[in-house]
């Protein structure tokens, strides 16, 4: 991501330290891909609620909900994870409380990620049979 | 700070929140973070309810058992209201990046946007998640 550091900025050394520019972007792109997932996911929740254990199944059955809410998990977690970055960044200064914070935040997004979406695609692939 | 700073002059650093007057973007800018926070633990719940809802009927009655409870509810709502402003909290932000909105009397309009949208959202979507319930 240096492509986007101007010269000035590297010379200067005050631009963003380490990967600040590739998590900027990112924390936006996903912030844009949340904001259409959201018209799909808030219909969504309100029939699930409404529907119960079967309606349910039966919604995630069809691959095109399934996909949706796998990819609103999984970008909804990556958003978070970026963000709690910057905000334990922010307010922890202590070196190895921050890194331990860090790999924590990493290990429960990415696994909460990876746990919800073989989940969905378990109940996908368990409804052609 | 750092060893990335050595040599580097030193980062700006900005005035403490105590010495600032409480006006409504300073309060949007904190509760845009707040919200971020709660919906980090949002996503943990949905990631729970797949899960559930994988595990078979009984695993799936008592996790929506558990969010149906009044303490559940409080956390769904919760959820619910900082979706919504974190939602027109980003909004604003992008408009930022573009270099728009702002203008003293802009962000401030837009701050209390966010929040008024939040909380019309919010009871809409739940006087239809309790009337779809009741009827």
């Amino acid at each position: 991501m240096n492509l986007y550091r101007t010269d000035l900025g590297r010379a200067r050394g005050l631009g963003s330290a380490k990967h600040g520019v590739g998590h900027f972007i990112a924390e936006r792109g996903t912030g844009v891909a949340l904001m259409l997932l959201s018209v799909w996911l808030v219909p969504f929740a309100l029939r699930v609620a409404h529907g119960g254990y079967l309606a349910a199944r039966d919604m995630l059955a069809s691959p095109v909900n399934a996909a949706l809410a796998i990819l609103t998990l999984v970008v909804g977690l990556y958003h978070a994870m970026i963000g709690m970055r910057v905000v334990i960044e922010d307010y922890i200064e202590r070196r190895a409380t921050k890194s331990a914070l860090l790999i924590l935040n990493a290990l429960v997004g990415w696994g909460a990620a990876a746990i919800g979406a073989v989940a969905l695609l378990k109940l996908v692939f368990a409804s052609g049979s | 700070m750092a060893d990335a700073t050595q040599g580097a002059r030193p980062r700006p650093l900005s005035p403490h929140v105590q010495i600032w007057r409480w006006h409504v973007t300073m309060a949007a800018s904190i509760t845009n973070r707040a919200t971020g926070v709660a919906l980090y633990a949002g996503w943990l719940v949905f990631a729970g309810w797949a899960l559930a809802l994988s595990a078979g009927a009984d695993a799936y009655q008592a996790y929506t058992g558990l969010l149906t409870s009044p303490l559940g509810l409080l956390v769904l709502i919760g959820v619910t209201a900082s979706l919504f402003f974190h939602l027109g909290a980003g909004v604003r932000h992008l408009a930022w990046d573009l270099g728009r909105g702002f203008a003293k009397t802009t962000a401030s309009a837009t701050a209390w946007f966010s929040y008024v949208f939040a909380l019309l959202a919010t009871i809409l979507v739940w006087v239809a998640a309790f009337a779809a319930h009741a009827g």
